[in-house]
């Protein structure tokens, strides 16, 4: 057989040389009777290598495959054996009718078969068995967790998490066997049961793997059972104080077990903040642990605590300074790690460290060094910097740009912290932009530089200078486009523009189109700018029409555009000297949508006017929360963690206290008229609201909980303002899993004599609500006199039919009819607020102007309730329903303050409000209110807001 | 004579073992003269979602059977182990007369393949432990196999239950495939 003598020779080398039709073609070695172990054997590991490599198969070349397949089941090679249950699961999911080998796993996995026979079989067979299939095998997989032998066990355990995805259920029923696994007395006979049984390479376990395998099931099965899950955390916290090491947390053998209890403790604490306290003593008692794993991981979680005090981290902060000195790399490197990450937050808290983590700067490991550099660079004093950055161009040449890209970050916040220190950083910025290095490292050095260049105006001609210097030898085309931006940007309001204009122009003769395109929009800005310098002006121009004749379409059409811009004054300000921009997010999904449709070119072109603008200031903060949450993501790791939990933040739309500071209040500006859109189209999806317009003239930008927290209905409200009508839209949750709801719908009751102002129309219900699966009702009204608007507050009642339902499966029971029943609501209230869309007005202090004292109305109010200013102000923004510029929210002194607010009213006429507050301690806030509007007497209305 | 058989096996197959085929409805008790052939005595058993393979020592022959499941689902991919197979034994469940017919269908196209084209039939009239249980004539008469051609083939009454029945069959089976 000259094709064995060939796989003698050279196993691995056929391995790498593989060829799909080849392997697929030698697959009639299967069909041969008697089978021949060996080669068969070899040919599977070809196929799945094939598999794992990415080739893919069609899906009748693998069921012809898996059938030939199955016939090695005739072969009792156990070797072989074990093959064939590899290769049935990778198969299992491209091949037809896998279901072929039921019945051959089943027996294997019987007791009396072999040890290595039945876990393999096990997990085989989860593979190919469909839910319908499942209680078939049930009694099996149960006899299975609790079998003593690890691997079946495990095996067991593993198949049935997988399973628990599409049959919950059923695997739910199991959790007796889990517990059992997950408690089992000792393994220890496991051994010598393997010993007795079979030579083959078991891994005898000391590692408790089953107790791993069974906590992340239990988990799965009780994850979304609060009390549960915490009880499972108690179990084996080993609480009795004195005999921790040695009592009951004894019955926590594996120390990946433990790694996952402490994940669940964190859990438990994020969803219920009360349990805290309790927990957190148990995360400090485990940092003790004589485990480095369990001790590292309990380190991480207090460091990742929200709200983590100082006394907390203390202890975890103590146990990673320990393990700086390590000699496992791998160790050094969770701890390293883990303070990197806390020094975002905290670097008080990791200051203690700092001695140790200098000496970790020349550690062998590269990673290692690079985190400590950049933790130092956190926690480090002004003093310490400069001795940092000399070791840090040390070694920027070792690192991968990987680490690189870390380094520039940490340089990048450093600026922000020791604006002092900008040469020492320029120089090192721009020392390694002259390096060899890719374009995610070269592109973040650059913006350390821009940002140091706004934010140290000490510095910005150097920086320019730099980048100049960059852009007349860079390889990145977007590179070279962002400092070209970022030149027109700045350049024209240093002392001497025409450095920079030199620079430029240089572009316009060397780089490629794009570049070409992007300088002359640079020299547009110089062109536009400079109001005082007749020369430059005139100098530009003349650039500008050289670049007329350029070879590319686009650099001729930018230059035009721009040389009839530059010479008009009032175009110029419209365009060049623009303040605001679109809001990317929306004007991008509205263009989609509009080339998407076929008939909207037909309609006419694409309206601007639906796209809301924000402010430059509102766009950069929107990129710079981005940015920070993507560098989050790449520091920590925690990548699900972060922006979840400040979505859920934002999600709850509580913006009353805590979380209206002014960043987390203007960074999700991007994200609310995302919001809006959203609603829109779930309107539209709804025949009778559809017809009241094409989208809400205002929605609520927040909605408005009608219900408490943690009740067993919650619903919001938010309110959509149309021409004529006004809609009130209610989510609803229903949180009991026993029931189902029937004909849910929101009963409104006017507390106030409404006729002739208000009548309701449309009412529509949610015809089922099932648990955790929030819906949506509608009541709608007729807004009969578009002169008046109405301040009403609505009694709200829940209406719904109650129906008991089976918790798992979610489906009512048939013959059960239910009853109706109610459940009061928090009252929804409309005020002139409501009618205010919330909109950034570029330009406001010209739109104050122009409408002139004739258009405003003035209010004074003594508020006494206000404790400060800035409570105040976030309750006037809230009232009036308006856009806080920049500022607004951040009242500079604690006595006296004014606050500039924009929005459109109806989303129509511009208003600008002016909120003049003083504060004395006992007399509270006076307000002077001035509000300003295109409609006169919609003035008078928003003012009246606040009363 | 001993001499001679030896002789002649070790000429016929060498070490081969002898290819199997147990089919016929779900239910018939395919599975149940699988293990009765095995182990000698009867196991309880599940409907089979697939086949069963297991080697059979009969009087010094290896017999490697298969047992693929019975179930209209599966009965398609029976053709899937046709290949390189010496018999079949098709095995009737004697007292359900209501599917005796689909029983013949399924036999008919089994027949007509070409690959089972030299194939040697062993008919069970299985279940005749039961009352009411079909003769071997009547089943035989049913599945119209007096009318094959170039076939051998030959029907038993058996109860795997009891075990009876199956050794004559066997038996049959070793001269015919010897003959052939």
């Amino acid at each position: 057989m000259s094709w064995k003598k060939d796989e003698d020779t050279d196993e691995l080398g056929a391995l790498l040389h593989l060829d799909r039709s080849t392997v697929l073609q030698e697959a009639r070695v299967f069909n041969e009777t008697p089978i021949r172990p060996r080669q068969s054997r070899i040919l599977l590991a070809k196929i799945i290598f094939l598999l794992y490599r990415g080739e893919t198969m069609s899906t009748t070349e693998a069921t012809e495959l898996f059938f030939s397949i199955t016939k090695l089941f005739q072969s009792k090679d156990m070797s072989l054996r074990q093959m064939v249950y590899l290769a049935i699961k990778e198969l299992s999911t491209i091949s037809e009718d896998v279901i072929m080998v039921t019945s051959s796993l089943m027996k294997d996995m019987q007791p009396k078969s072999e040890v290595t026979y039945r876990a393999n079989a096990i997990r085989a067979l989860c593979k190919i068995v469909d839910p319908s299939m499942l209680p078939g095998i049930e009694r099996f997989l149960k006899a299975a967790i609790v079998e003593r032998s690890p691997s079946i066990a495990s095996a067991a355990l593993v198949s049935s998490l997988h399973l628990f995805g599409d049959a919950k259920d059923v695997v739910r029923r199991w959790g007796n066997e889990v517990n059992e696994a997950l408690n089992g007395k000792s393994l220890s006979q496991g051994s010598s049961f393997f010993g007795a049984s079979t030579n083959q390479n078991q891994v005898v376990s000391t590692s408790n793997i089953v107790q791993y395998h069974a906590m992340g099931l239990m988990y799965a099965i009780r994850q979304h059972d609060r009390m549960a899950v915490l009880k499972l955390v108690q179990t084996f916290s080993g609480q009795n104080k004195g005999s921790w090491m040695g009592g009951s947390a004894a019955t926590l053998r594996s120390n990946m077990a433990h790694v996952l209890l402490i994940r669940y403790a964190v859990r438990v604490m994020d969803d219920d903040p009360s349990l805290a306290p309790q927990l957190s003593t148990l995360l400090e008692e485990w940092v003790r642990h004589r485990s480095d794993m369990v001790s590292l991981e309990a380190a991480r979680a207090i460091c990742h605590l929200r709200n983590v005090t100082s006394k907390q981290l203390t202890p975890a902060v103590n146990a990673l300074q320990l393990f700086l000195s390590s000699p496992k790399a791998t160790v050094r490197f969770a701890a390293i790690r883990t303070l990197n990450a806390l020094a975002r937050t905290n670097p008080e808290a990791v200051q203690p460290c700092n001695v140790d983590m200098e000496g970790l700067i020349t550690d062998s490991n590269r990673s290692v060094a690079t985190f400590a550099i950049t933790t130092l660079l956190k926690t480090g004093n002004e003093a310490s910097v400069d001795r940092l950055m000399k070791q840090m161009q040390g070694f920027m040449a070792e690192i991968s740009d990987e680490f690189k890209i870390i380094v520039a970050e940490a340089v990048r916040s450093l600026c922000r912290k020791f604006p002092g220190k900008h040469s020492l950083f320029l120089g090192f910025l721009s020392g390694v932009l002259r390096d060899e290095g890719g374009y995610e490292f070269k592109r973040s050095a650059i913006e350390a530089i821009v940002d140091l260049a706004k934010n140290v105006p000490e510095c910005k001609e150097t920086a320019l200078a730099h980048l100049c210097e960059f852009i007349e030898d860079c390889e990145f085309t977007k590179l070279s486009v962002r400092v070209l931006h970022f030149l027109g940007e700045e350049g024209p309001h240093t002392a001497r523009p025409t450095v920079y204009i030199r620079h430029i122009y240089n572009r316009v003769v060397l780089e490629n189109a794009v570049v070409r395109a992007a300088a002359v929009n640079a020299l547009a800005k110089f062109g536009a700018s400079t109001v005082g310098d007749a020369s430059l002006q005139r100098s530009v121009r003349v650039l500008l029409k050289r670049c007329l004749d350029d070879r590319d379409d686009e650099v001729r059409d930018r230059a035009a555009w721009a040389l009839r811009m530059t010479g008009d004054e009032s175009v110029r300000d419209k365009y060049i000297r623009d303040d605001s921009t679109f809001a990317l997010a929306v004007l991008e999904r509205k263009l989609v949508e509009y080339c998407a449709d076929p008939g909207a070119a037909l309609k006419g072109s694409f309206n601007f006017d639906n796209v809301p603008r924000i402010s430059r200031a509102q766009e950069v903060e929107a990129r710079d929360r981005q940015r920070q949450e993507t560098m989050d993501a790449v520091l920590t790791g925690t990548t699900l963690k972060t922006p979840t939990s400040s979505k859920a933040a934002a999600g709850k739309g509580d913006l009353s206290a805590d979380t209206a500071h002014d960043a987390g209040a203007s960074s999700g500006f991007v994200d609310i008229f995302e919001q809006q859109a959203k609603y829109a189209s779930q309107l539209n999806a709804i025949p009778e609201l559809a017809a009241f317009g094409e989208q809400p003239l205002v929605s609520s930008q927040t909605p408005a909980a009608l219900t408490e927290a943690e009740t067993e209905y919650g619903v919001q409200c938010i309110k959509h303002v149309y021409s004529n009508h006004i809609v009130f839209q209610f989510d609803i949750t229903n949180t009991i899993p026993e029931q189902v709801l029937e004909q849910v719908e929101v009963a409104m009751e006017p507390e106030e004599d409404i006729d002739g102002v208000l009548q309701p129309v449309v009412v529509v219900p949610i015809s089922e609500l099932k648990c955790n699966e929030p819906a949506t009702a509608y009541v709608a009204f007729e807004h009969l006199d578009p002169e008046t608007f109405p301040a009403v507050s609505f009694a709200c009642t829940l209406k719904f039919i109650v129906k008991e339902c089976d918790p798992a499966t979610g489906e009512p029971e048939e013959d059960d009819d239910g009853f109706e029943d109610e459940y009061s609501l928090e009252a929804a209230e409309i005020n002139a607020g409501d009618f205010m869309q919330a909109t950034y007005i570029p330009d406001s202090h010209a739109l104050w102007e122009s409408l002139g004292e004739d258009a405003q109305s003035v209010e004074t109010f003594a508020l006494s309730n206000f404790d400060s200013i800035k409570e105040c102000t976030e309750k006037v923004v809230e009232l009036l329903g308006m856009c806080p510029l920049e500022g607004a929210l951040t009242p500079k002194s604690k006595a006296a303050h004014q606050a500039v607010l924009t929005g459109k009213w109806l989303g129509k006429s511009k208003a600008v409000a002016r909120a003049r507050m003083t504060y004395q301690k006992g007399a509270g806030v006076t307000m002077e209110l001035a509000v300003r509007c295109e409609e006169p007497s919609v003035s008078e209305l928003v003012v009246s807001a606040i009363a | 004579m001993g001499q001679y058989f030896t002789k002649l096996f070790s000429n016929l197959w060498g070490d081969k073992e002898v290819r199997i085929l147990i089919l016929g409805l779900d239910g018939a008790g395919k599975t149940t003269i699988l293990y009765r052939l095995q182990v000698g005595e009867v196991v309880s058993t599940i409907p089979t979602i697939g086949f069963n393979v297991e080697t059979v020592t009969y009087k010094n022959i290896k017999f490697q059977v298969w047992d693929l499941g019975g179930q209209t689902s599966i009965r398609p991919y029976w053709r899937c182990y046709y290949a390189n197979t010496d018999a079949v034994i098709y095995v009737v469940d004697s007292c359900d007369r209501d599917r005796i017919g689909t029983s013949r269908d399924e036999l008919a196209s089994m027949l007509q393949e070409e690959e089972l084209k030299e194939s040697v039939l062993l008919v069970f009239a299985n279940k005749q432990d039961m009352k009411g249980a079909m003769s071997a004539a009547e089943v035989s008469e049913a599945l119209g196999l007096p009318r094959l051609k170039n076939r051998q083939w030959s029907i038993y009454r058996t109860s795997a239950l009891k075990g009876e029945g199956l050794d004559e069959g066997l038996d049959w089976l070793v001269n015919a495939i010897k003959g052939t």
